[in-house]
């Protein structure tokens, strides 16, 4: 059903329109928002992870110059409600509420407890310091599996345990595959806890407007937040208009209804004026929710040949103090995944949601596919190590062969297209794979200090979040489709809507790129409208590389919904049948009279004027159109890292980097390589440097950048990108989805990598992230113990 | 985050910085290029009463050779001094120290007084000034002084520098020929500070040692020198084997901290594996 796009816009390299904007700051980013008579809020936030609140007494920041109001949770107790969680994955989960705005318990640092509303952003702060609140500290729950075993302290007393759900998923015999396995692959591993780290703090701007509410946010997902903000606060839905401006990155991060968003409206209604709020860096490290946070226990069964029997996954997921808009789904997107692009008969997943007194987490670029994702490339290096086989070799014997697909995997999934050896044999090419060997042989042989290791990671993931019916059988609270609209103008130009909600990602000159094509009108023609509710009304907004392979699939849908209309009008005005117009280059033409000819945007202007339409045929050339999609798609691809490993002091420098990957048509090359350049920067940075660490009493202690170490471009080597194209067959246009490819492939290559460069000194892991001291001390435990 | 708020004084020279500073007394802070003073600030680790901008200054960006020494204004950039020709020439270990520190944005508005006198001991000039026995050039309303930099980083972010002195410039000898210097910094991302630093100048005489300064960053509450380095190395032949005893002593009587990015033990080793390299490569040059 793929059917080839032929046009000069679609796979050109087209600089983005939008980026001299955003670069330059010269655009409505949330913060640079100015209202008439607009104050400033500024919360205090608990000192403690785990506390009662005994008092607050707020009364000499009332006093202070500047203060319009301060507010404590208990003020606001009758109408703040509880923050939502759209994914009660099972029907016992346990639940716990979710005041914004703390009342009488704080369940981890940096929980909002009061706020001061003042003139300016100066004297909301300077009153903060003149509220005090006494606590009584409670024993912070700080260990997932101390957590849930025995006789634990409780994040949450009144639920009687840490433990918010259990989830299970399995398919074949795995005890069979277990038993008498010749090679059996146990490891532990621990996806640390990550801060995803957005360029554009949060901001959120809220003014009451006529008889409802405009609220701007920094946010993923203005249409999710609008509905979540009606049920929270009872404030009708269609009273409230969502915008999410200009908004510089998410990644997973401004996918939520935060506290602090549904605190503004209600200020606002209190108030009667706008109100405005911005993070600090510090205050969002220790506020935004936070990504990954596993510890994995695996299982995996194989041949002496290397062929892989079954796997088991026994996985604890950290949930943080609460339940957040999708942090219960977040570690099952994995349960699909961890079979990676591999045969095997048997298969068990296992997924524990544990409380914690610390940040609430959610989703984090990749969500719970590179999770997956590092477990089986990892363990796929470890049977290979232990058969004495290439990597190459053992994931050769168990990946499904191109011929295979559509394949249906161990996992429940249908995995509709691949070609796993073509992306291989070219990564591996590039790599110059052979000569790196011969090189990491001679530098083992002449005991280098500094020796060389070769990681290798063949991935695959989901994405296109997600078929609708696949969301309610895991009983998600929402759909999955995407809308769009496309409006041609009197004047011939284009205006499109999109449901999804740009951050960074490109949208605006990607999507005018598959009009432009589409309808035959130039890329200038056409703008790209989005992230607003009264301008964009239905939409699902961007997350889950989603965007393209669903609410691209929607613009191609309207595109051809006006397609067709149109070539109704122009047959009548030429006075032809339907069927013997051509449409190419934005021209109706009668075949074999080329004379005889319409543009669409005089068919536009002949729709509008309305003076000479076929019986039966609305004025105007608009439509609508919503695409649900059948399947997940499924992007992969082969990455390959080559790291030296200073055995002296545990430094890693990356020498070369190949990624070749998969992801089906391309609509511009230029932005998936951003998107491929970005992904692997992130998902190296969580192998090497990236880590929300917490102290014996539950502070975060990494809540300045000088303390949680992200890489810039200094620390990272030329990347060598390439792709094969193997089209996805469960959308028109072929394509995949490329937002979390690089961040999924990229980590286990890098660990990969590591621990091959240190197995001759007996090492088999390091955890993550491979500090220097960590991998000085990896090396250290393995000499004291020889 | 949000500053508490401080008066504000903006003098154009020297005299008017000092007496702004001695009216000021004990809550005055001086504010150079602001990018260790300013997260402060903005965190509220620091609630000076009086902010003395030196902004304007003009007089403290110099840099001019005094015949046997050069002279660095307090107020030089560190993009300044790294392209500075006569830094390049007579005083190379501070340009290649200070290309390492931060990156390009911080290096265009932080200073090279502004480091000393914030006296991190994870900053890398501190160690550099120790190792090259630079001066600190002091004035105060009350007169002038000269605080040799072996003296003037007290403790952890703690300098010789009285409430109401005013931190002018250094002074630092040149090497004659000879001498060859080296900065050996190890940190784990290119902004991030020094987790280890080491600062090294060895001069040559035939194929032995004749002299040698060791200074280490970020293995104290200040900079050190590693002195049992330098004894154990005064007058022995060049080579590989030397230099590799003799800095297995570079950590001894240091107290090194323990944070995310290293345990004590972990600095001290690679005060060692550091040493040994910058010694190489110092004596190299």
């Amino acid at each position: 059903m793929t059917e080839t796009v032929a046009g000069r816009e679609i796979g050109s390299a087209r600089r983005r329109s939008e980026d001299a904007r955003l670069i330059t700051g010269r655009t409505q980013w949330t913060d640079n928002l100015q209202l008439p008579g607009m104050c400033h809020v500024a919360f205090l936030r608990s000192p403690y992870a785990h506390a009662r609140i005994t008092g607050v007494d707020a009364a000499e920041a009332r006093q202070r110059p500047g203060v319009v109001a301060v507010f404590t949770g208990a003020d606001l107790a009758d109408e703040q409600g509880s923050l939502p969680c759209a994914w009660p994955v099972t029907e016992d989960m346990r639940h716990p509420d979710h005041p914004p705005m703390a009342v009488d318990h704080v369940r981890y640092v940096g929980e909002p407890v009061a706020c001061v509303v003042a003139r300016d952003r100066y004297a909301a702060a300077d009153a903060l310091e003149a509220i005090d609140v006494d606590y009584e500290p409670l024993t912070p729950v700080l260990d997932m599996e101390q957590a849930v075993a025995d006789g634990a302290d409780l994040v949450h007393a009144d639920l009687g345990t840490n433990s918010s759900y259990t989830w299970v998923f399995e398919n074949g015999d795995l005890d069979a595959a277990l038993r008498d396995a010749p090679v059996l692959i146990e490891r532990r591993y621990v996806q640390q806890r990550l801060i995803p780290t957005a360029m554009e703090p949060r901001a959120v701007v809220c003014a009451p407007e006529g008889d409802g509410f405009t609220l701007w946010s920094a946010t993923q997902i203005p249409h999710i937040l609008r509905l979540m903000l009606a049920t929270v606060t009872g404030i009708p839905e269609h009273r409230l208009r969502v915008i999410a401006p200009d908004v510089g990155g998410g990644f997973g991060s401004k996918l939520q209804v935060y506290g602090e968003e549904v605190l503004a409206l209600l200020l606002a209604r209190r108030l009667g004026r706008p109100i405005k709020w911005t993070e600090s860096r510090s205050e969002g490290n220790l506020t935004v929710h936070h990504g990954r946070d596993q510890i994995q226990r695996l299982t995996l069964a194989a041949e002496r040949d290397g062929t892989i029997r079954g796997l088991k996954v026994d996985l604890l997921a950290d949930m943080g103090a609460y339940l957040m808009l999708v942090t219960p789904g977040i570690p099952l997107l994995g349960a699909f995944m961890f079979n990676g692009i591999y045969k095997m008969d048997a298969y068990s997943f296992t997924c524990t949601g544990v409380f914690t007194n610390k940040t609430p987490t959610d989703a984090y670029r990749g969500a719970g596919r590179p999770e997956a994702t590092f477990a089986i490339e990892r363990l796929m290096d470890e049977l290979a190590a232990e058969l004495d086989l290439d990597p190459i070799e053992v994931r050769r014997r168990n990946w499904i062969r191109h011929e295979e697909f559509p394949y249906d995997t161990i996992a429940g999934l249908t995995y509709d297209s691949g070609n796993y050896e073509a992306a291989t044999d070219k990564a591996l090419h590039l790599f110059e794979y052979d000569t790196l060997r011969a090189e990491q042989a001679d530098r083992r042989e002449r005991r280098d200090p500094v020796q060389l290791g070769i990681g290798v990671s063949t991935f695959t993931e989901m994405c296109g979040l997600a078929p609708s019916r696949v969301l309610g059988s895991l009983s998600y609270g929402a759909g999955g489709w995407e809308h769009a609209s496309v409006r041609v103008l009197p004047s011939g130009k284009v205006e499109v809507v999109t449901g999804s909600s740009a951050h960074g990602q490109g949208h605006e000159t990607a999507w005018a790129q598959i009009t432009a094509d589409r309808l035959g009108v130039p890329f200038e023609d056409v703008r790209v409208l989005h992230g607003d509710t009264s301008v964009s009304p239905k939409g699902m907004d961007t997350y889950g590389s989603r965007s393209l392979a669903v609410g691209g699939i929607a613009l191609v849908n309207a595109c051809d919904k006006v397609v067709d209309k149109a070539r109704r009008v122009a047959a009548h005005l030429l006075e032809a049948a339907e069927e013997d117009l051509e449409f190419t280059g934005g021209r109706f033409s009668v075949r074999g009279v080329p004379d005889q000819a319409r543009t669409i945007q005089e068919v536009a202007l002949a729709a509008f004027a309305a003076h000479d339409l076929p019986d039966g045929v609305e004025p105007s050339l608009d439509s609508d159109a919503t695409f649900d999609p059948d399947n997940f798609s499924f992007p992969h691809g082969t990455h390959l890292c080559a790291v030296e490993v200073d055995t002296e002091t545990g430094f890693v420098r990356i020498r070369s980097y190949v990624a070749v990957d998969d992801v089906g048509l391309v609509v511009n090359p230029l932005i998936v390589e951003g998107q491929v350049h970005g992904g692997l920067a992130q998902g190296i940075a969580q192998a090497l440097y990236e880590e929300a660490v917490y102290d014996a009493e539950g502070n975060l202690t990494t809540t300045t950048m000088a303390d949680y170490l992200i890489p810039s471009a200094a620390d990272l080597p030329h990347f060598v990108t390439d792709r094969t194209e193997t089209p996805a067959t469960t959308n028109p246009l072929g394509v995949k989805g490329v937002g979390e490819a690089g961040t999924i492939a990229s980590t286990p290559a890098v660990v990969n990598a590591i621990v091959d460069a240190l197995r001759p000194y007996g090492v088999r892991d390091v955890p993550m992230p491979c500090t220097p001291e960590r991998v000085w001390r990896a090396l250290n435990e393995q000499e004291g113990s020889a | 985050m949000i500053p508490a708020g401080f008066e504000y004084v903006r003098p154009e020279s020297v005299d008017e910085a000092v007496s702004a500073l001695a009216e000021a007394g004990e809550d005055a802070k001086v504010l150079a290029g602001g990018q260790s003073l300013m997260p402060l600030l903005r965190m509220r680790l620091a609630y000076p009463e009086v902010l003395v901008d030196l902004d304007r200054v003009a007089e403290l960006r110099e840099i001019r050779d005094l015949g046997d020494a050069l002279f660095i204004g307090a107020m030089a950039t560190h993009h300044q001094v790294m392209r500075d020709p006569l830094v390049r020439r007579h005083a190379p270990l501070i340009a290649q120290a200070t290309a390492t520190v931060a990156d390009p944005a911080t290096r265009h508005r932080g200073t090279f007084g502004g480091a000393l006198a914030h006296a991190d001991p994870a900053g890398d000039l501190p160690a550099v000034a120790l190792a090259l026995d630079a001066v600190c050039n002091v004035r105060s309303a009350r007169g002038s002084r000269d605080v040799p930099a072996a003296d003037f980083f007290v403790d952890w972010l703690t300098s010789a520098l009285e409430p109401d002195e005013l931190l002018t410039g250094v002074t630092v000898p040149k090497l004659g020929p000879g001498w060859g210097t080296h900065y050996e910094k190890f940190h784990r991302t290119a902004q991030s500070w020094a987790v280890v630093g080491v600062a090294c100048a060895v001069r040559r005489e035939r194929d032995a040692v004749a002299d040698v300064r060791v200074a280490l960053t970020n293995m104290g509450a200040a900079p050190v020198r590693a002195t049992a380095v330098e004894r154990s190395l005064e007058g022995v032949p060049v080579s590989d084997g030397a230099f590799r005893s003799a800095a297995e002593h570079a950590a001894d009587g240091t107290a090194p901290p323990g944070d995310l990015h290293g345990s004590p033990d972990y600095r001290a080793h690679l005060a060692q594996v550091l040493t040994r390299r910058a010694l190489t490569a110092a004596s190299a040059r």
